[in-house]
């Protein structure tokens, strides 16, 4: 997603500047030995890819299609340095020369798309390869989580972005609610992407993967069909459970503005759409935060079963023509 | 989306902003950004002048408007989650048109439409009167780490030459009856991307032996001299002084 | 000059995983010559081509060019001196306009006038007027001649082409020929297309499995049905090597 202008304001995307510029600072520093010569053009070649693979529309179901992020994939196929410094040379080219994401919003676009997902990525994928078992479907796996985490963590950095200088008019937990349990369904997609496309690489030039190179990591065979299911209902409980556990956490006070309206009189309270999860509550459950929770799960539930619903009825449909 | 994107995005000419040095250009949309993020929302007046700024600045590149506002459609989902936030936004709320809107949301959409607006008009202005390569350098001269430009470099050069073979894989995929329609069938697509890394792989090594081959040392050489007087910067910087102006003026008020 | 330009004696060089490519390889172009260098696929061509510019590394025997011999030392000079002109056009040409491109090679060796030398390099393969495009707007003739001028600018002593007229259609075909028919240097043109080393080149050499099994007159080494038949060397459909270039 890339922040426009306008979006957040001055002081937090100033700031988010400084931040990206010491972040990429940094990655440029670590991987100075190897970026110095050898690798410039093949980071150039990679940047490339990896920009054509995010054009490419993957179908998710039924005719909508996702796209991919690639921060967890580049960290895996190259390392965490080369992995910041081609995403971040993605989002600039992007910004800078096809006007994709604001110009102030630069520095915040590179913390999510450049920093964030090379970094969670890769720090997950080395995490779980300490204790995965070493052959292409450990490290499948491995390369599939990571790059859920990735997209679920960058979510995240752009809440915490939001919630410092948004200007959205829209209080940050709802903000949060709405962007973490969506990008905790995408990230199934993301991960299954990285995982295949890590997974293709191995069986065929294992000794071009950066993640893998201090294990022999030749023999094995790849992900099962179980594995990946898990790794769908392992996806469907990450989203519920930021939703259970950490949604609740976020205030459902009125923020500023609203409470100073209320208190001025000029609105009444609790005055919703009449929508069925007004204010994130349900009817009269006590106490709230269990309401926030079963209404966040309850959306979840419904978003996933609409998106199966669809899958199989675009299958029978697909079916039926041919 | 084909690697056409990036020369579509420059339209020739001779205007004399097509003329003006592209780290000139660069530093003066820079400010001009930084001046309109950084105006109050609700000094309506402001925003005018900006948008007159821009339009006499597109005047003057001599840029077709149509094509401006096709590349603008960047935007789009942007301004329609925009639009959203009346509707979704906290109390107060007023009734406009039969519908019960948030005030602040209708703030928050304005802010948001007319910045991002703004910043990618000016944006788009500035790519469309000056060639990528040159735009890679001025960035190399407004001291962006000469290891990113380089990076950038290939990048843009091999866009295409990646974007074509993507292309040839989904036609040979295609010929022989892909047609995934929801993410399971996607494994073929993933397994062409796996391929497509490789193959990204192995041209980056033979660019760099193309590279040794051509006395190439470790660091990029300084190919191209761009001059830029007084005349130019003053030119330039005359948009963006502009506009610092109204938004100082805006947020004094 | 009695020096040679290009001198291979009993160069050898393996993989790290130890496969031999290139079996003790005697070679000599003398300067002036135009060698074609003939052989089936796997025989060890391309390699052969990167090791003489020390891309590679390692490796036995000895490599002269114009006299100087290859080491650690005088790398830079010999990437100078030999011109490699690889096979696919997009990986010569990385930067972004052609001008770039053929200012690079003079750059990075210090020639004294690079705009100069970027300009003549150009005229000679006709491209004078591309100086400003992108490369990835070029046809593939286009780009491989820009790709022989970002050598040409370099003042090689030795051009050396790898499969230069593949995927060209007939008239690009030509109109390389024609280009390096003009120039006045030497040659060592590594193809398939066998008229075409009949046509540009005085002598061939063939290559098998990682050594020099023959070498000629051009026209002598493709009629000659033994050799050809060994190295998996066949003339095109209609084709009758006529005279030969002396």
């Amino acid at each position: 997603m890339h922040i426009p202008d306008g979006f957040i304001n001055g002081a937090t995307s100033a700031g988010a500047a400084v931040v990206a510029a010491g972040g990429v600072g940094a990655a440029l520093k670590a991987g100075a030995r190897s970026l110095a010569e050898r690798q410039i053009p093949l980071a150039g070649l990679a940047a490339a890819f990896i920009f054509a693979l995010q054009m490419l529309n993957f179908p998710v179901a039924a005719g909508t299609s996702g796209h991919l992020l690639g921060g967890a994939l580049a960290a895996v196929l190259l390392g965490p340095a080369m992995g910041v410094t081609v995403l971040t040379v993605v989002v600039f080219v992007q910004a800078l020369l096809f006007a994709d994401g604001g110009l102030s919003a630069l520095g915040l676009n590179i913390i999510n798309m450049g920093l964030i997902t090379s970094l969670v990525g890769w720090l997950v994928f080395r995490a779980l390869m300490a204790v995965f078992p070493k052959h292409r479907g450990g490290a499948t796996l491995a390369a599939m989580i990571a790059a859920w985490a990735s997209v679920v963590v960058s979510s995240i950095g752009f809440v915490i972005q939001y919630s410092l200088g948004g200007q959205g008019g829209v209080d940050s937990a709802t903000v949060f609610a709405a962007m973490t349990g969506v990008h905790a369904l995408i990230g199934i997609g993301e991960g299954l992407i990285t995982g295949t496309v890590v997974a293709a690489v191995l069986a065929v030039r294992p000794d071009l993967v950066f993640g893998t190179a201090r294990y022999d990591i030749t023999r094995g065979n790849g992900l099962g069909r179980k594995a990946t299911a898990g790794f769908i209902a392992a996806g469907l409980l990450g989203a519920i459970s930021l939703v259970v556990f950490v949604a609740p956490l976020a205030s459902s006070a009125p923020d500023g503005l609203e409470r100073v309206a209320e208190d001025s009189g000029l609105v009444a309270e609790d005055s919703g759409f009449g929508a069925l999860f007004s204010d994130y509550q349900v009817g009269s459950v006590e106490p709230e935060w269990l309401g926030t929770v079963v209404s966040g799960v309850v959306g979840l539930i419904v978003t996933f079963a609409v998106g199966v619903i669809l899958v199989t009825l675009g299958r029978r449909r697909l079916a039926r023509r041919a | 989306m084909s690697g056409s994107h990036v020369h579509a995005l420059t339209v020739h000419g001779h205007s004399p902003l097509h003329r003006l040095p592209a780290r000139v250009k660069l530093v003066a949309l820079g400010l001009f950004v930084v001046a309109v993020v950084a105006t109050p929302r609700h000094q309506l007046w402001a925003f005018a002048v900006y948008a007159l700024l821009v339009t006499m600045v597109l005047v003057v590149a001599e840029l077709p408007a149509k094509f401006v506002l096709k590349r603008m459609g960047l935007e789009v989902p942007f301004v329609a989650f925009a639009l959203f936030l009346p509707f979704v936004g906290g109390a107060p709320r007023i009734t406009a048109w039969g519908l019960m809107l948030s005030i602040e949301g209708i703030w928050a959409a304005w802010n948001i439409i007319a910045k991002a607006t703004l910043g990618t008009a000016a944006s788009i202005v500035v790519i469309a009167t000056t060639e990528t390569p040159h735009i890679l350098r001025g960035l190399g001269q407004l001291r962006l780490p000469p290891t990113m430009v380089a990076v950038a470099g290939f990048m843009v050069r091999y866009l295409e030459v990646v974007g074509d073979e993507v292309r040839r894989m989904r036609i040979a995929m295609a010929a022989r009856g892909y047609q995934p329609t929801w993410l399971g069938q996607a494994k073929a697509l993933a397994v062409a991307g796996g391929a497509l890394f490789i193959r990204s792989y192995e041209r980056g090594e033979r660019v760099h032996q193309a590279m040794l081959a051509r006395g190439f040392t470790g660091a990029m050489p300084d190919l191209i001299d761009d001059h830029a007087d007084r005349s130019d910067w003053a030119v330039a910087l005359s948009v963006p002084l502009s506009a610092w102006l109204v938004a100082a003026l805006a947020v004094a008020a | 000059m009695t020096q040679p330009a290009l001198e291979l004696e009993s160069v050898t060089f393996s993989y790290p995983d130890g496969t031999a490519v290139l079996d003790g390889i005697d070679l000599r172009v003398e300067h002036g010559e135009r060698v074609a260098l003939l052989g089936p696929n796997g025989a060890g061509k391309t390699t052969l081509l990167l090791h003489l510019i020390g891309i590679l590394g390692g490796g036995g025997g000895s490599i002269r060019v114009a006299g100087e011999k290859l080491d650690e030392s005088s790398l830079h000079g010999i990437r100078r001196r030999v011109g490699l002109v690889f096979q696919d056009p997009d990986d010569q040409l990385f930067m972004s306009t052609v001008y770039e491109d053929v200012a690079f090679g003079p750059t990075n060796f210090g020639v004294e006038d690079v705009e100069s030398a970027v300009f003549d390099a150009l005229t000679a393969v006709g491209m004078r007027d591309a100086a400003d495009r992108a490369p990835h707007h070029l046809s593939g003739g286009e780009r491989r001649r820009v790709a022989l001028a970002t050598v040409l600018a370099c003042r090689p002593d030795i051009l050396v082409l790898d499969e230069p007229s593949s995927n060209l259609d007939p008239a690009g075909r030509r109109e390389l020929a024609e280009v390096l028919d003009s120039l006045d240097t030497t040659l060592l043109l590594v193809t398939h297309d066998l008229p075409y080393a009949l046509q540009l080149c005085e002598r061939a050499v063939v290559m098998n499995k990682g050594r020099i099994v023959a070498s000629g007159p051009t026209g002598q080494i493709l009629g000659d049905p033994i050799v050809m038949a060994e190295n998996r060397l066949e003339l095109p459909y209609g084709f009758t090597p006529g005279t030969s270039r002396s």
